[in-house]
């Protein structure tokens, strides 16, 4: 797989929810080989501040149209100037980056929390292609929180809900429906993609259950290519880049979260 | 696409190091060279200057390790590799695939250990030594180094005694004088001077009132030091007699020929080479491009343009 360096044009931006854009771009060469769990690397401005660039991951692809779908949060100085790119405003990207999920499964859970939801979103479509629908575990701090359910609609099976407050679904972390949904069905892998606390408790419950784990790491990265080395962190046994041996890994293979 | 038709007019030498094109990577942004080939072709940079390598693998630090400030960086990676041995036996045998010179970047934590990973890495393939004196990163050396003019000349003397590569010594900018310490590396015997490396910096979380860094301080690189760069080029062009590698904050061609301007014979491009993956080999169209607007038959002719009674 080649990595691309080209400047995309944006086609649009979706309000999702009040720190939550969606963002559509051309961008063929990408599109055409970007797999879920993989990410772009954006260029937010051509200045200097920001400067470095953000990584994305890729929330769905177009490949008829060379559309590519971001989903990002409006958190800090990039992503404030990324929500103001316009329709015909063109970005510089890089990627496809990093190694995507195995897709083999047949019977696969879900589990994502806040924006870790956007890669698990195309994987969705991906396993939707192949006849499989799968159930999505999601949890969030509050129900404006989570309107992924709307954008998983029609892609997945079950979906379960849980917000911290109780104002959606079951009350508590992802942790309070993980267990009975894992008993529910014979799943034969789980996805998780979300905070790392998240990610650490869902993955030991998971393999306590010998059932197979991927889960996608997030380190602040410089580079997206391996040359950095901001994101490398420890593995069971090697140092691992969370930009190039990752994001996605399986769960046994993290030593550090 | 450089035109490389005209590819001589752009050859630069460093102390005997034949580059065919003035760009060269600044360590610890290029990883192994490797990590870039789909971006540019590798025989069209100068020089490949690989990350700063240990005679052990280095682990590096914990915690964050870059955070961007403004118009820069600061990193606090703490020299993690893989150590001199993996070097040799993984990394060199591929980047001798490609016909570029390969810079090996060099970092130890006594003048003794210096001298010993520079005889180490004097094998085929290698092609020059850049000393790092100059990691403010890790605790264990680096930095004192690059700081203290006799400790300085120290390293430079085990470092020449155990290699007839060409040696390149990289100086901090974390210094009164800049020029004492060229000085001091041109006495003690090195072929070249690269500078600078990374400021000493630090970023305050204000929400959680801590260092944001693992490291709590790190190195400042990026357009913000790139001032602080040129002047450096500058004064140390004035002082010494050996060739210089320009760096700091290098992000198009115009940058670059400010510091040709100012006395480098080649420069290294660092921290853009994150943003921009292919900016080594754009450059050089970009020097082409002004030289031709100027005039300017040969790189050569263009360096140290700027510097006074030139």
């Amino acid at each position: 797989m080649t990595k691309h360096l080209t400047d995309a044009k944006v086609v649009g931006q979706r309000i999702l929810n009040a720190t939550t854009k969606e963002m559509d771009l051309i961008a063929p060469d990408i599109a055409a080989e970007a797999l879920p769990g993989q990410f772009v690397n954006v260029q937010v401005t051509r200045h200097t501040a920001p400067l470095l660039r953000r990584p994305l991951g890729v929330a769905g692809v177009d490949r008829e149209n060379g559309v590519l779908t971001l989903i990002y949060r409006i958190l800090g100085e990039a992503t404030h100037v990324l929500a103001e790119a316009c329709t015909g405003d063109v970005l510089s990207l890089v990627g496809p980056l990093g190694r995507g999920f195995e897709r083999s499964a047949q019977k696969p859970l879900f589990v994502g929390g806040g924006t870790g939801l956007a890669p698990l979103l195309y994987l969705a479509d991906d396993f939707c292609a192949r006849g499989i629908k799968p159930d999505v575990l999601m949890g969030g701090r509050t129900e404006t929180e989570l309107f992924w359910k709307d954008l998983f609609a029609g892609k997945a099976g079950k979906i379960g809900l849980t917000t911290d407050d109780g104002t959606l679904g079951a009350k508590g972390t992802v942790m309070a429906l993980l267990p009975e949904m894992l008993q529910a069905e014979q799943y034969d892998i789980v996805y998780v993609c979300g905070p790392a606390p998240m990610m650490k408790a869902v993955s030991a419950d998971v393999l306590a259950r010998k059932i197979p784990c991927q889960v996608s790491l997030e380190k602040y990265m410089g580079c997206g290519l391996g040359a950095c080395l901001s994101c490398s962190c420890q593995g069971v046994g090697r140092r691992i880049k969370v930009c190039k041996d990752g994001p996605v890994f399986w769960a046994q293979e993290v030593a550090e979260w | 696409m450089v035109r490389w038709l005209y590819h001589n007019r752009l050859a630069t030498d460093i102390a005997g190091l034949k580059m065919k094109t003035p760009v060269t990577t600044a360590s610890g942004t290029f990883g192994f060279g490797l990590e870039f080939t789909d971006f540019l072709d590798l025989e069209k940079v100068g020089a490949i200057t690989v990350k700063g390598t240990t005679l052990a693998p280095r682990a590096g630090n914990k915690g964050q390790r870059i955070v961007e400030t403004p118009s820069g960086i600061l990193n606090c990676v703490g020299l993690e590799n893989p150590g001199s041995d993996v070097f040799l036996k993984e990394t060199l045998p591929q980047l001798r695939h490609y016909d570029v010179p390969v810079i090996v970047n060099i970092a130890a934590s006594s003048p003794e250990e210096y001298g010993e990973l520079a005889a180490k890495l004097d094998v085929d393939g290698v092609d020059a030594i850049e000393i790092n004196v100059s990691c403010p990163n890790v605790r264990d050396g680096g930095m004192v180094f690059g700081t203290d003019a006799r400790s300085l000349a120290r390293v430079v003397k085990q470092v020449r005694k155990q290699t007839d590569k060409v040696v390149i010594t990289k100086l901090s900018p974390n210094v009164t004088s800049i020029t004492d310490m060229a000085k001091a590396a041109e006495d003690a015997g090195t072929d070249a001077l690269s500078l600078i490396n990374t400021l000493l910096g630090m970023k305050i979380d204000i929400h959680r009132q801590r260092p944001v860094l693992g490291n709590v301080t790190g190195g400042l690189s990026g357009p913000a030091v790139r001032p602080v760069a040129v002047r450096m080029v500058y004064e140390t062009a004035r002082a010494v007699q050996v060739p210089i590698i320009g760096m700091g904050g290098i992000t198009c061609a115009d940058d670059a020929i400010e510091f040709f301007l100012a006395g480098a014979s080649a420069i290294a491009v660092g921290t853009e080479n994150f943003i921009n993956p292919a900016i080594a080999e754009t450059i050089c169209q970009g020097i082409l491009e002004y030289m031709d607007r100027h005039n300017i038959k040969k790189l050569k002719d263009m360096i140290g343009l700027a510097l006074p009674n030139a």
